[in-house]
């Protein structure tokens, strides 16, 4: 197998099934998701959720991406035409192409999934910072007030909470001393009688909640959605929006869900290890437990004002990250000596 | 920060003169964070318990909620046992109705057609359902208790044009319950309705 691997054809050839694979299984996810959001919120608020297409209301999504699909693409006047439509594809493709990474086919002797990098999760930042572009872009290529001003919080709060973000998870890299995913996950401790995988979040839990924390603002998701804010900027760099380009912002919004939880699988969970379940029922319920985790927040708290929103990125969440590296670093030295 | 800022807590602070020091702010509730995050807690254990408690929505179309036995519904011209109409053509439902949606055009009864058992009857009696506010007016003014309102409120229909009750369509039978209601609060007409809660106060 491994031979078919580093023949030059056959490793183009895996990389395009499991691209196609990929694809695939994150769009019909993400669909699931939605559904998922919608119920639970239903639930939360003693109602029942989309019941009406199909059975428990599962396919749901389906018509909404019908619906969706044949509506007019408006493009109002005075936009900056080629950004306004470009915009919407940076988000979904930067949303994707984390996925690039992702170690969803370790299991079962796959040797790789699409790119095994060494520093698989600061490609995953990278590409989720694109997301900023994404939305500053559309908003400000409207022509519309409310969308320019979700835009310009959207970058505010993407440079603040990227920060905490990146710096949450330096303790883990220090600990497991690499980038890659795969070695993230297969880090082993030898503690007295037990040797095997270790949940990173035993060692590392203040990383931990920041990172719960960062990526819930980096995904804009409640409390956090301040550049949507239908409220207050009636949808933010949403506001002009439409059909499909709006089904894009939308995909990339809860793909972009889905990879952070499925990055808190990874990173603090110990991934596809949970005793005996088998690998793959392991990671999908740790990452519904994630995405249950966001849509219980959502239906929790209120959306934050945008200066509590900043104090916390730059006067708690960004020292408490430091601190805990230096922290993290003297129990280093002092263990291994 | 300046003392404006603070939310008023209590007694107006008197105006600063300029070189004047600021005052000490005033002493807010404690807040530490264990209380945040205990509060952060007890608001997602609050959320996580309704998310355990049944449904209530009413499932709308499927399950429908009670409605008061004197809900004010479509209308229905009502008959005499012996078939004859009730409505004697008086105009004064038209003449109650706030929003001037009743038209009737009365005409003479005569011995080969006879219709109603007063003088005259309705020729047209129409309802404009779509200007009809619901109000029940020429309900309480019919002297023969001649029009009454029903049950019924899912109206919805694909043209303005259906919308225009006519007297066919309002002299359809009413609902058993309805009948069976009407027939026990005004047995011996023309009665004023002895039923309470409606004003006789025509």
């Amino acid at each position: 197998m491994s031979d078919f691997y580093n023949n030059a054809i056959g490793h183009w050839v895996v990389v395009a099934i499991a691209m196609t694979l990929l694809l695939f299984v994150v769009l019909t996810a993400t669909a699931y998701t939605v559904w998922f959001e919608r119920v639970a919120l239903g639930r939360i608020q003693r109602r029942p959720g989309p019941n009406r297409v199909g059975p428990f209301g599962l396919l749901q999504l389906a018509a909404d991406g019908v619906k969706l699909a044949f509506k007019e693409s408006f493009i109002p006047a005075k936009t900056d035409k080629v950004m306004y439509v470009v915009a919407p594809t940076i988000a979904v493709a930067a949303a994707f192409l984390s996925w690039a990474v992702i170690p969803i086919g370790i299991w079962y002797n796959v040797q790789y999934w699409i790119a095994d990098l060494n520093i698989g999760v600061l490609l995953v930042f990278a590409f989720s910072s694109l997301n900023v572009y994404a939305i500053m872009l559309g908003g400000y290529s409207s022509n519309n007030k409310y969308s320019l001003l979700g835009g310009l919080r959207s970058a505010a709060q993407l440079i603040s909470y990227e920060m905490a973000l990146g710096l949450s998870l330096v303790p883990t890299f220090m600990i497991v001393g690499s980038l890659r995913l795969r070695d993230i996950v297969d880090y082993t401790v030898h503690w007295g009688p037990y040797t095997g995988p270790l949940p990173l979040i035993i060692l590392t839990p203040i990383g931990f909640v920041i990172y719960l924390m960062a990526a819930v603002a980096e995904t804009n998701r409640a409390p956090f959605d301040l550049p949507e804010a239908e409220q207050e900027l009636i949808g933010g760099f949403l506001t002009e929006y439409s059909g499909l380009k709006f089904v894009m912002y939308y995909l990339a919004e809860y793909v972009n869900m889905i990879t952070v939880a499925a990055l808190a699988t990874l990173l603090f969970f110990g991934g596809w290890y949970l005793w005996i379940v088998p690998p793959v029922l392991a990671f999908f319920l740790k990452v519904v437990f994630f995405l249950f985790l966001y849509i219980w927040l959502r239906g929790t708290l209120p959306r934050l004002r945008y200066d509590m929103l900043m104090r916390l990125g730059w006067k708690v969440l960004l020292p408490l990250a430091i601190a805990n590296i230096i922290v993290t670093g003297v129990v280093l030295v002092v263990v291994q000596g | 920060m300046t003392d404006e800022d603070e939310n008023g807590s209590g007694d107006p602070t008197p105006l600063r003169r300029p070189g004047e020091g600021v005052p000490p702010k005033p002493e807010g509730p404690k807040t530490s964070v264990a209380a945040d995050v205990a509060a952060l807690a007890g608001g997602l254990k609050t959320t996580l318990q309704e998310f355990f408690r049944p449904v209530v929505t009413t499932e709308y179309p499927e399950e429908k909620t009670p409605r008061s036995e004197r809900y004010r519904g479509r209308h229905y011209l009502r008959r005499y046992d012996n078939g004859l109409e009730r409505c004697i053509g008086c105009e004064l439902c038209a003449a109650a109705c706030p929003v001037g949606c009743i038209l009737v055009i009365a005409a003479e009864n005569t011995e080969e057609n006879r219709v109603s058992p007063g003088e005259r009857y309705a020729k047209t009696y129409e309802i404009n359902m779509l200007r009809c506010i619901f109000c029940g007016y020429c309900e309480e003014a019919c002297p023969v208790q001649a029009i009454v309102l029903g049950p019924e409120y899912e109206l919805s229909d694909t043209s303005r044009e259906k919308f225009i009750y006519t007297k066919e369509k309002l002299l359809e039978p009413l609902p058993p319950d309805v009948q069976a209601r009407l027939s026990q609060a005004h047995a011996p007409l023309p009665n004023p309705p002895p039923e309470g809660g409606r004003a006789p106060n025509r």
